[in-house]
């Protein structure tokens, strides 16, 4: 059984909660307790019988012992001392004992650590909102110029000793008017701020709003299939609760379900499966539709029509992820890059031609899929014009672990993998995690 | 002694504000409100320093600093530029395109009058 490297701290905390000691554990256990204190520091392996008799002894399943549940909290305090830099002293390769010993400390600086990264995404939000929103800068340029002609203004008059009547009086007019003007644009400030709830405020990207809005719905419409309801009565239903720049996006990809469920209707790919099984080449090569189409519908049939659920990515030609849908056990990052090895950006090399992989996404539960990807032209192009193009993978598990599996990652951060010719910047996890 | 300041902005109380306190100062002042055909005003106007708005309507204040710093005839007019907009990257940016000075709104009168005495004299042979 794989274990990992805190497993003796785990049997500490348990007997310790148990008021045993370790002396009289160690005695029930046949083993001395000079041995049991090295388990319990980790500094000796405890082998699979020991760990069966000592979860029995303590009461607690045995996997509550040596199950990586931990992996996550681990994760995040190596990114908490990442972030802080190597000048705070933090003893990186010692998260896995930290978090042995002091799973109740380690849970509120990973906590902390995850608020701090939400509220820098929530500043970079609003941060980017003012350098891209034309409306917004606009509506401040115009209080902070009206802001300054008043100061000006005022500033003369309460500072210039003498000043010529028609001067003062022209003055006095101006800041009567931009005073008017200052109040109509700050009021008109606030009402933009506040009727575009835009997603800023709720911490979240629109892509993610749009994200959590699929996944409250599985990724599947009964609506849209039986043509009860249209994309746009789904996304302006207010129980969507979605921000206008979501509701936008939303609106664009339940307008390809809508018409992927046309050409595709579910009793149609049901019996296509039925015959063909849900082999993406096979009922590709059975329907005669577009690659990307046949991917897209595979992933939103329900995930009882299929023995496994599917994921799908979309990406844009700047390697930008526009879609996904997750699948368990390949990580899709949520933020930053993805591992520029999967298939989806291999696609981007080669235009409508399908390509199909078999990888191995590295990290704690190193596991298989196979990926089909395609990248297609969102458009015809017209004459000189580049076309646009999406690349669009659809992630299937796989029940037989192969030999030649490409190994891949899920983004540089997370990513154990070694002398990898596509990182870009070192992992926070250590290879032996 | 005083010469020609260009003042192109397009508040028209700001203009005022500025004209009123350059002039009490012996400066002649010259403005302007069009971002669009602001580089053919200074090739017009001629002045020794040029007071410059970012957001015009027409043109950007960046763009028109670029042009004006791409003619050797302008490269070294003193330059101040003034926008809404104070963080660092907008301070690179008016930096890279050529501003002698960089000034956020909303500033004090007293701000403006050091700012264009110091360019204009850094500007003069000592």
């Amino acid at each position: 059984m794989a274990r990992d490297t805190i497993t003796g701290s785990r049997i500490r905390e348990r007997r310790l909660a148990a008021g045993l000691r370790q002396a009289d554990l160690a005695r029930d256990l046949g083993i001395s307790a000079s041995y049991l204190n090295l388990i319990e520091h980790n500094r000796r392996r405890v082998g699979d019988d020991l760990l069966a008799q000592i979860s029995a002894r303590l009461g607690v399943d045995s996997t509550m012992l040596s199950d990586g549940a931990e992996a996550a909290l681990i994760a995040s305090l190596r990114e908490a001392a990442a972030a802080a830099g190597r000048a705070a002293g933090a003893e990186i390769e010692r998260a896995d004992e930290f978090a042995g010993r002091f799973p109740g400390w380690a849970a509120v600086l990973a906590g902390a650590q995850r608020r701090i990264a939400s509220l820098e995404r929530t500043v970079q939000t609003l941060s980017d909102r003012l350098s891209h929103d034309p409306n917004l800068a606009a509506s401040l340029h115009e209080v902070l110029s009206t802001v300054t002609a008043i100061r000006s203004t005022a500033a003369i008059l309460a500072e210039t000793g003498e000043i010529e009547a028609e001067w003062r009086d022209r003055f006095h007019r101006n800041l009567d008017a931009d005073s008017r003007r200052l109040a109509e644009s700050s009021k008109a400030l606030v009402t933009y701020l506040g009727e575009n709830d835009t997603s800023a405020d709720r911490g979240a990207t629109p892509q993610e709003e749009v994200e959590a809005f699929l996944a409250v719905h599985g990724h599947h419409f009964e609506p849209l299939e039986i043509g009860r309801a249209t994309p746009q009565a789904i996304v302006d239903d207010p129980r969507a609760a979605l921000s206008e720049a979501a509701q936008q996006i939303a609106l664009r990809i339940l307008t390809q379900y809508a018409a992927d469920a046309a050409l595709m209707p579910l009793d149609r790919m049901r019996a296509v499966i039925a015959q063909v099984g849900p082999d993406p080449a096979r009922l590709q090569a059975s329907l005669g539709l577009p690659w990307q189409a046949v991917f897209r519908r595979l992933a939103a049939m329900p995930p009882t029509d299929l023995t496994r659920s599917a994921g799908l990515v979309i990406c844009d030609a700047s390697g930008s992820i526009v879609f996904r849908k997750p699948v368990e056990g390949f990580t899709l990052p949520r933020f930053g890059e993805s591992c520029p090895l999967w298939p989806l950006y291999s696609a981007l090399s080669r235009p409508n031609v399908p390509i199909r992989r078999r990888v191995l996404q590295a990290g704690r539960r190193a596991a298989q899929f196979d990926c089909f990807a395609i990248a297609h032209p969102l458009d015809p192009a017209g004459l000189d014009q580049d076309p646009v193009y999406l690349s669009t993978m659809l992630i299937l598990p796989v029940d037989r672990p192969a030999d030649d599996a490409r190994p891949v990652g899920s983004t540089c951060r997370l990513c154990v993998r070694g002398k990898c010719a596509a990182r870009r910047e070192p992992s926070v996890l250590s290879e032996e995690f | 002694m005083p010469g020609t300041v260009l003042l192109i902005e397009d508040e028209p109380n700001i203009i005022e504000a500025i004209r009123f306190l350059l002039s009490r100062e012996g400066w002649q002042v010259a403005t302007h409100a069009d971002g669009a055909d602001a580089v053919e005003t200074v090739r017009s106007v001629r002045p020794d320093l040029l007071i410059l708005d970012v957001m015009l309507p027409g043109r950007s204040g960046m763009d028109i600093l670029r042009d004006l710093r791409g003619d050797a005839e302008w490269r070294g007019l003193p330059v101040l530029m003034l926008t809404a907009r104070g963080q660092a990257r907008d301070r690179d940016m008016a930096e890279r395109a050529g501003a002698s000075r960089f000034m956020t709104k909303p500033f004090s009168n007293q701000d403006v009058l050091s700012a264009v005495r110091d360019l204009l004299d850094a500007g003069r042979p000592g």
